[in-house]
């Protein structure tokens, strides 16, 4: 394997996990607002709480090493990219810096605040939808290089149904996922009404989650053709992610096995967004960019590789360590430690 | 616009507000975990619940300062791609390597900071607890190391080859331990930890200077001055070799800080002044030989003078005032914390007397301007090289038009974190004084006289 293609794996896979994460927590958000709108927040509360608090700050570092690893091991998606998304991008900080700064004034400092909740669950919605601009200017025709300028095309973005497509499926998806880890979390915690509240959002948006999946997989299809006809080659994978999915959805349904029910749902978005991701490939910004242009030289690459490894061997024992302390001591979940 | 839309100004000065705001946070939030460590340890080692009562309210402090770090921290690495793209696609090619490795020591300490927060009461052992606090100690200071490697680098450049414009034969290694890495790190490292022990400090002097006879509060002062008298000696040793180090490798950055035009022996360091319209030096104290010192430990070391450099490549002379700045300051924490340890140390002395007290609390807020100052002076006395004599920072800067509206909404939400920040920690430890918590945990608090 090239070091192009180990490099753009080990983007992707955090990426990944930055999406199962994230979701957890941007939906955790949604739903503590609006739970505490419709008042049933007792219900909830505490098991959201649980969850988060020790793990909150994690989140973040996974798209952080995202953002700093693209840089390292392409470092011409700076240039193209950094260019062009200077707004969106900046959005997207104000977003990740209120909400982060927020969740932890409210849980450690100040008392629950309406406010740190409003500001909780609207930025859980509107990040991934402002994150997503980043996939949808890749597949091309939203970008214009003249000269030295990189220009984003707002009109274009604006008025795209491709765009606003992958935007519902990115918050109808944060709320699925959430939703499923949650009602998992709450069985273990032997929480049963929030359980049964939980459990019945994991299925409201278990549709629109996958319908949107299957649309805007054919809004692509006039999008970028290209990248399409790719992903049809790999129609096995989205099989595969089809099939997670219904097995998830018959145990929450079935209300049995929690558990694999939230690891089904995992394998549905790792099918999806690796076939998506492979389909992409070479390109990193259609027709602009691929991986084998300015890719960092190979010393670089190797020492990159490296430190990767290196640093997956202190990380995971630490996160298992943090798993086993917080998402898998019984007493601990089910709050009585 | 209230001046000329010009994406390289505008994108200094943001980075300059995102920098200027994050170093306060990153600077705490690398000390802090040092004296965290520090205060538990104590506990354990003398049996005293005062100690590990002040790890745990630090921490509890701590978290809320991180979030505001890690928040603006994340700005900033995305910011370095936005507002400098071609320096940063300079910059992957070159220092990725330690950029790549402070998200991996980050993520250490944010997993470690997690179950150290929520593990105060969980283990029996207290050792086990106070083990916990090691990996985020390393973690934090981990990252100021690398990210540090990346500045250092900036200043000192090297690792690779440039060939008609193209970057080729990269070392990452040497790239990362460039010549300005050793001075520059372990200098930003130990002051991490000398602003913090004083901001702590000034904490327990101000509750001390209001009246609270909690013996908590002096036993509070009394480490981090110690720890403070340490970490101060220790800066102004390396601060010597940060000397030498310009000496050798960026003159004009020597030449501009201390304001030295003609390249001669016996130079003297000059402190203040003002510079005339025809580049006299007014109104400046003059210590002789002491340049020459500096840069190399004897009088007849000739340090180079401005005039000897391209006018284009030199940084504004007011860098000066902010070097000046930074280094007195030190010197006044060095007195302070030391004035305190010797009184106190003396039998019949009172080291908790107002006036002292009232030094080391301004010692506080005085740490953290002398912390900006540094930095401003090594940003600034850079300039006007992003990568010092290979890219110019005009080069480096976006071509977008929008950065000034940037601008306009990022200081709107560093104004609104700050005030909040504030706000909070005052709120979180006034509803939960120290007092009350003693009393809770059944903690024995005896007044002192």
């Amino acid at each position: 394997m090239s070091y192009e293609i180990i490099g753009i794996t080990v983007l992707w896979l955090f990426l990944y996990g930055y999406l199962i994460v994230a979701s957890v927590d941007f939906g955790a958000g949604f739903f503590s607002y609006y739970t505490k709108r419709t008042k049933k927040d007792h219900k909830i509360h505490s098991i959201i709480q649980r969850y988060l608090s020790p793990v909150w700050e994690v989140t973040n570092v996974f798209l952080v090493f995202f953002f700093i690893g693209i840089v390292g091991f392409f470092p011409d998606t700076a240039y193209y990219y950094g260019t062009a998304l200077l707004i969106p991008g900046s959005v997207a900080i104000i977003l990740l810096a209120i909400r982060g700064s927020y969740y932890a004034f409210a849980t450690y400092g100040a008392k629950e605040s309406s406010f740190y909740n409003f500001l909780y669950g609207a930025t859980g919605l509107l990040i991934p939808a402002s994150l997503t601009t980043v996939l949808t200017v890749s597949e091309g025709g939203y970008i214009q290089v003249q000269g030295d300028n990189v220009q984003l095309l707002y009109g274009e973005l604006f008025t795209s149904l491709y765009s606003w497509g992958v935007v519902i499926l990115a918050v109808v998806s944060v709320l699925f996922i959430s939703a499923a880890f949650l009602t998992y979390y709450a069985a273990r915690a032997k929480d049963q009404t929030a359980l049964e509240l939980l459990r019945k959002y994991a299925l409201i948006w278990a549709g629109p989650a996958i319908g949107m999946g299957i649309i805007v997989f054919f809004l692509l299809g006039r999008r970028n053709p290209t990248h399409f006809e790719g992903m049809l080659d790999l129609w096995w994978m989205f099989a595969v992610s089809f099939a997670a999915f219904a097995g998830a959805l018959y145990f929450i349904w079935k209300r049995k096995k929690y558990g694999t029910a939230f690891i089904l749902v995992m394998v549905q978005y790792f099918a999806a967004f690796f076939a998506y991701g492979a389909a992409h490939l070479p390109y990193l910004l259609y027709p602009y960019l691929t991986i084998y242009d300015g890719f960092t030289n190979d010393a670089m690459a190797l020492a990159l590789v490296i430190a990767f490894i290196a640093g997956l061997l202190l990380l995971i024992p630490s996160l298992y360590l943090l798993m086993r302390l917080f998402l898998f001591d019984a007493e601990y979940v089910e709050g009585r430690r | 616009m209230f001046f000329e839309n010009d994406p390289v100004l505008l994108s200094r000065i943001l980075t300059y507000l995102t920098l200027g705001f994050h170093a306060i946070f990153a600077t705490i939030g690398v000390g802090i975990p040092m004296m965290i460590a520090i205060a538990e340890w104590m506990g354990i080692k003398r049996n005293d619940p005062h100690y590990t009562l002040l790890a745990r309210r630090w921490a509890r402090g701590f978290v809320i300062t991180v979030a505001v770090g890690v928040v603006t921290g994340t700005a900033m690495g995305l910011q370095l791609s936005l507002l400098w793209p071609n320096f940063m696609q300079a910059a992957g090619h070159t220092i990725g390597l330690p950029m790549f490795m402070e998200t991996f020591a980050f993520f250490f300490e944010a997993i470690f900071l997690g179950i150290y927060l929520y593990t105060f009461d969980r283990f029996k052992s207290k050792m086990k607890h106070f083990l916990l606090v090691i990996p985020i100690v390393i973690g934090a200071t981990a990252s100021a190391f690398f990210i540090t490697t990346v500045n250092a680098f900036m200043n000192a450049p090297q690792g690779f080859e440039m060939v008609n414009g193209v970057v080729t034969n990269v070392s990452p290694i040497e790239a990362m331990f460039n010549p300005a890495t050793p001075t520059k790190v372990s200098h930003v490292i130990i002051t991490c930890y000398l602003t913090a022990a004083f901001v702590l400090g000034a904490i327990a002097a101000v509750k001390i200077i209001r009246g609270n006879k909690s013996v908590y509060h002096r036993k509070a002062l009394h480490l981090t001055m110690i720890a403070g008298a340490v970490f101060a000696l220790g800066t102004a040793a390396i601060g010597d070799f940060s000397g030498k180090y310009l000496h050798e490798y960026q003159p004009e950055k020597l030449a501009a800080a201390e304001w030295h035009f003609e390249t001669e022996t016996e130079a003297p360091l000059i402190l203040g002044g003002i510079l005339t319209d025809e580049g006299e030096v007014e109104y400046a104290l003059e210590i002789p030989y002491a340049l020459s010192i500096l840069a190399g430990f004897s009088p007849d070391t000739e340090v180079t003078g401005l005039n000897d450099f391209d006018e284009d490549e030199l940084p504004p002379l007011f860098v000066h005032y902010f070097f000046d700045l930074m280094v007195g300051i030190g010197m006044y924490l060095a007195f302070v914390s030391m004035l305190f340890v010797f009184m106190n140390w003396k039998k019949g002395w009172n080291a908790f007397n107002k006036p002292l007290l009232m030094m080391i609390a301004a010692g506080g807020p005085l740490s953290i301007v002398a912390m900006e100052s540094g930095w401003i002076f090594a940003e600034v006395g850079r300039q006007p090289w992003i990568l010092n004599g290979i890219m110019r920072t005009s080069e480096g800067a976006t071509t977008s038009d929008h950065v000034g509206l940037m601008l306009i909404l990022f200081a709107l939400l560093y104004t609104v974190l700050g005030v909040t920040c504030i706000t909070v920690l005052k709120k979180m430890f006034q509803r939960n004084p120290v007092e009350k918590e003693m009393h809770k945990r059944g903690i024995d608090n005896y007044d002192i006289r």
